[in-house]
């Protein structure tokens, strides 16, 4: 392999790892670090890297054009961030060379092994129900908000799988909520459809979002945390939106 | 007292629950549980005992963000496998709730009080993981400064 290809080798191995982490929601500064660490490891002392939320730029020697990838979508799967630091170490310690390196990352990217779908309903009943005990002391309607987030969660995948519009499916599954919370309390099976509210939009709220929003704001990613901050406070407010749509229906 | 167990294993097992929708690695589940369940507690004795939920937010993400940086130091995990679930059960829900529901039913002025309320806990959240953060370079850079006082002497 000559310098020429492998330069291009370690550009390709960097983006292709940055853009995995960024997709899979990673704060900006571990990103940049991990691309900093494999360009170094790799000997490629001159490389320059610019990183974003939506594309990564980067050259690896000042006499050879750059690199762009572009990022599109980005979904929650700390699996898959968590596993690229773990080639990355290994990569650090010399136990895999930089071509296999390249190969485990595209594999990882293609074989998506998220836990199984009945699984992720039992955690968002896990998820509403405790923590609308937690929040309000409701103990009676532990069943009740379990079951309505259960089911929200439900649609947002669904509406996810289904259809392409960002934030649609956040809207539409908090209407459902606030729908079926109001409708479960005039059955007369539960007592409060706000604390019903509450539970259900527990697993939906965008946490993931927040945290890495005032993360990189406070790293001084001046780009990638508004951005990120913007994308957050649309969530909460198509989830909000939905459930006071609800409200104004039913009553 | 009773209170306060039930709340903790509802807390362990919603934590647990995030992590499965947000697929954290197998590994790190009980570890995460763990980390929220103290930071839970802490949030839950200030604010109960000493007063002040502002305080009791910002106490609890600060142990919360020192533990996730121990337990990613143990695991070898990077540090937001531990910290994002860990913030669920302090993220202000109810208060949010609370100002969609009061702005849908015309109710401004009981929607500013609790918006106030969400925009305070969320900056005491954010300045807790910050001072975290904030020790945990200092500890490095120390480290950094005695192993080369060592090297040089």
């Amino acid at each position: 392999m000559n310098e020429r290809q492998r330069s291009k080798l370690v550009v390709e191995t960097c983006l292709l790892a940055g853009k995995i982490m960024i997709e899979n929601g990673s704060e900006m500064v571990r990103v940049t670090d991990t691309i900093d660490r494999i360009s170094r490891n790799a000997g490629a002392t001159e490389a320059r890297a610019y990183v974003t939320l939506t594309g990564i730029i980067m050259s690896a020697t000042p006499d050879m054009g750059s690199q762009v990838t572009a990022i599109d979508k980005r979904t929650f799967d700390l699996e898959k961030v968590s596993t690229v630091n773990d080639y990355s170490r290994q990569f650090a310690d010399k136990k895999i060379s930089l071509g296999e390196f390249y190969r485990r990352l595209k594999k990882m990217d293609k074989d998506v092994r998220p836990f199984p779908f009945w699984l992720q309903m039992i955690g968002a009943f896990m998820v509403s129900s405790t923590l609308e005990v937690v929040f309000r002391s409701n103990y009676t309607d532990f069943w009740a908000a379990g079951f309505v987030g259960m089911m929200g969660w439900c649609i947002y995948c669904l509406t996810d799988h289904y259809t392409d519009i960002r934030f649609l499916n956040e809207f539409i599954a908090a209407i459902c909520i606030g729908f079926m919370s109001i409708l479960i309390i005039r059955a007369g099976i539960a007592k409060s459809a706000d604390d019903l509210i509450i539970g259900g939009l527990m697993p939906l709220v965008p946490g993931v979002p927040i945290t890495n929003a005032v993360r990189d704001t406070l790293s001084g990613n001046l780009v990638s945390g508004p951005s990120r901050g913007i994308e957050a406070i649309m969530s909460a407010c198509a989830l909000g939106f939905g459930v006071a749509m609800a409200i104004k229906i039913l009553g | 007292m009773v209170t306060v167990i039930i709340y903790s294993v509802c807390v362990y097992f919603a934590t647990i629950g995030f992590g499965l929708l947000i697929n954290l690695p197998r590994k790190a589940l009980n570890m995460a549980g763990i980390v929220s369940l103290i930071g839970w507690l802490v949030f839950h004795i200030v604010n109960i005992h000493m007063g002040g939920y502002l305080a009791a937010d910002i106490l609890g993400t600060f142990t919360v963000g020192i533990l996730s940086i121990f337990a990613s130091r143990y695991k070898k995990m990077p540090v937001i496998i531990f910290n994002i679930p860990a913030l669920v059960p302090l993220v202000p829900g109810g208060q949010a709730y609370q100002v969609m529901k009061c702005l849908a039913i015309g109710n401004y002025a009981l929607a500013k009080s609790n918006l106030i309320q969400v925009i305070f806990i969320a900056g005491g959240i954010a300045s807790g993981f910050l001072f975290a953060e904030f020790l945990n370079q200092l500890y490095l850079r120390l480290k950094k400064y005695f192993i080369t006082k060592k090297a040089t002497r």
